[in-house]
């Protein structure tokens, strides 16, 4: 067994929570390797060497790979990767871009949103919008591995992995980058922040999302939104939370005017402490809180955070 | 130019999916099945293009079981030109795998030659989010995934995609497949002389193997159970007892 952790770099900057919790999946197989591909890697890779159960660091730094482009990234890759029995990449867009293209490559099936490694051929993954949990057992030679990283915690930073520079030839004639369009905080990421608050349809507009904002802030929380207020435009697409959107375990979730659709459901109910505060007391959301307020959101949230 | 567009039959979104008591996996007897979700917005956007006068002719496929031919119907109703029909099963039970159906597609597009294949970005029944990725690793075309944009030029396709943080625009070189993600548009009813006139159009039916294509399962499913639940907790009385809980709770 030999094991392979994509680590995720975007522009130079490591995804560092989610490559750890990958990296933290993998080693319940075994010690493994992370390759650091990016433009620049020094800050990355000395990053990656610290955490524990990684052996060696495999740094690629080259202009190529800034953007992590699906082609840029496997066929240059491909050997690589392929001498490996297991290769792990977290389920974030940078892994699910890649990861099943390599699949396609190798002629093996993509093992997608792992929330549990069983044995180095078994594994369990949501299905269904998170309704049913699948046991799966692969026959292919290489496991191809995306994981669901909310469900693992990150590794320490007590190791000292050796830091091994690698080469590889360029190739990507098929696409090409144009621009990205980032949005920026000083809140924490959402899928690492340690509380998140949400906010729904309820919330009524993208003005009275700063409401939301403000609580969050008062928390130090990332700030999230269902997919009834992304849809409705109160909140930008990256906040979503549910299935298709992200997937968040923060310490504490709290939703406000969140109904509890199934969909989002499916991306916080693996919250440590969930809080609803909904006007209806019927809403399904009061079903999978561990305490929730029956009232109305813009008299309550603006007195909690004065509260707090 | 033509365009490919996969749809998958897959139980409902509005159905909750009941897992089978002897684990062995959902019940999808006797229960409400339609087009997938995300392959709507793939097909809509098709029509978009078409519409604009920059694609000739639209393709559905489906691989599955013969009921598959029900989601064709309603592929052509609302303006696909024509379909084909993949039987690869007989039982409705049995999930094609992304990499076969990367296969079938493949085939399929080695045959009809499409500019575009525009999928789905991933089916509400396995939540795999592989297809388009796989399809496009076996064609060696370009792959843009979870696109929010799309615009679509003579030699490139200029995708929009929504990615973690934000968007990143590419562009890529067609032929390419394409995956769309939620937003890229809402799609349309198929209105009641369209759906008559679908009765119409052309829908061939073929199996994998007259496509030299072999059904394998790479992924054995074991079983399938229903996930740990939470319990409802407690409803508080005020707005005190709530910041309380909060600040219990707030780097705890």
């Amino acid at each position: 067994m030999k094991i392979l952790v994509l680590a995720e770099i975007n522009n130079g900057e490591l995804a560092e929570d989610q490559t750890s919790k990958a990296v933290s999946a993998a080693a319940t197989l075994g010690k493994v390797d992370v390759l650091c591909a990016s433009n620049q890697c020094s800050v990355a890779s000395t990053n990656i060497a610290k955490m524990e159960n990684v052996e060696n660091v495999l740094v690629l730094e080259d202009e190529f790979f800034a953007q992590s482009l699906a082609e840029s990234y496997s066929e240059t890759l491909l050997d690589i990767i392929n001498s490996y029995s297991h290769v792990f990449a977290p389920s974030s867009s940078f892994g699910k871009n890649v990861l099943p293209r390599i699949g396609g490559m190798l002629d093996v099936m993509v093992i997608s949103d792992v929330s549990k490694v069983i044995s180095e051929d078994t594994f369990e993954r949501p299905v269904y919008a998170g309704n049913a949990i699948q046991t799966v057992q692969s026959v292919d030679k290489v496991k191809l591995i995306s994981v669901r990283t909310s469900n693992y915690s990150a590794v320490p930073s007590t190791g000292s992995a050796n830091i091994k520079k690698i080469d590889c030839k360029s190739n990507n004639s098929l696409t090409t980058f144009i621009e990205n369009k980032m949005q920026t905080s000083d809140r924490p990421e959402l899928t690492s922040a340690k509380v998140v608050v949400s906010g729904g349809r309820g919330v009524g507009s993208k003005e009275n999302f700063e409401i939301i904002e403000g609580l969050a802030d008062k928390l130090g929380a990332a700030v999230g939104a269902s997919r009834a207020a992304v849809d409705s435009g109160f909140a930008p697409n990256d906040w979503q939370v549910g299935q298709t959107g992200k997937v968040v375990a923060p310490d504490l979730y709290v939703a406000v005017g969140i109904s509890g659709a199934i969909q989002h459901l499916a991306g916080m109910k693996d919250s440590k402490v969930i809080v609803a505060i909904n006007k209806d007391e019927e809403a399904p959301i009061f079903q999978v809180a561990d305490f929730g307020l029956v009232d109305d959101l813009f008299k309550a949230v603006p007195e909690i955070e004065k509260k707090i | 130019m033509k365009i490919l567009v996969p749809v998958k039959r897959v139980l409902d979104y509005n159905v909750k999916a009941r897992v089978k008591a002897d684990g062995s996996g959902i019940d999808l007897a006797n229960v409400k099945m339609s087009m997938n979700p995300f392959d709507e917005i793939a097909l809509e956007e098709a029509i978009r293009i078409k519409e604009k006068g920059n694609a000739e002719e639209i393709i559905a496929v489906s691989i599955g079981v013969q009921q598959n031919q029900e989601t064709l119907r309603t592929a052509l109703a609302m303006g696909a030109d024509r379909a084909i029909l993949v039987v690869a099963t007989d039982d409705v039970h049995n999930d094609i795998e992304p990499l076969t159906v990367a296969n079938i597609l493949a085939a399929i597009a080695l045959k009809e030659g499409p500019s575009l294949i525009l999928c789905g970005k991933q089916a509400i029944d396995n939540d795999f989010n592989a297809t388009a990725q796989m399809l496009s690793a076996k064609l060696k075309w370009s792959q843009a995934t979870f696109a929010s944009e799309i615009d679509v030029k003579k030699d490139i396709v200029r995708v929009t995609r929504e990615v973690d943080g934000g968007l990143q625009t590419i562009e890529a070189k067609i032929p390419a497949v394409v995956s769309v993600d939620l937003r890229l548009n809402e799609p349309r009813y198929a209105s009641l002389p369209n759906i008559m006139k679908a009765k119409r159009k052309p829908l061939e039916e073929i199996s994998p193997a007259d496509l030299g294509v072999e059904i394998t399962q790479r992924l054995k499913v074991i079983k399938t159970k229903e996930p740990d639940s939470r319990e409802a907790g407690l409803i508080l009385e005020n707005i005190d007892q709530l910041v309380e809980k909060i600040q219990e709770n707030v780097g705890g």
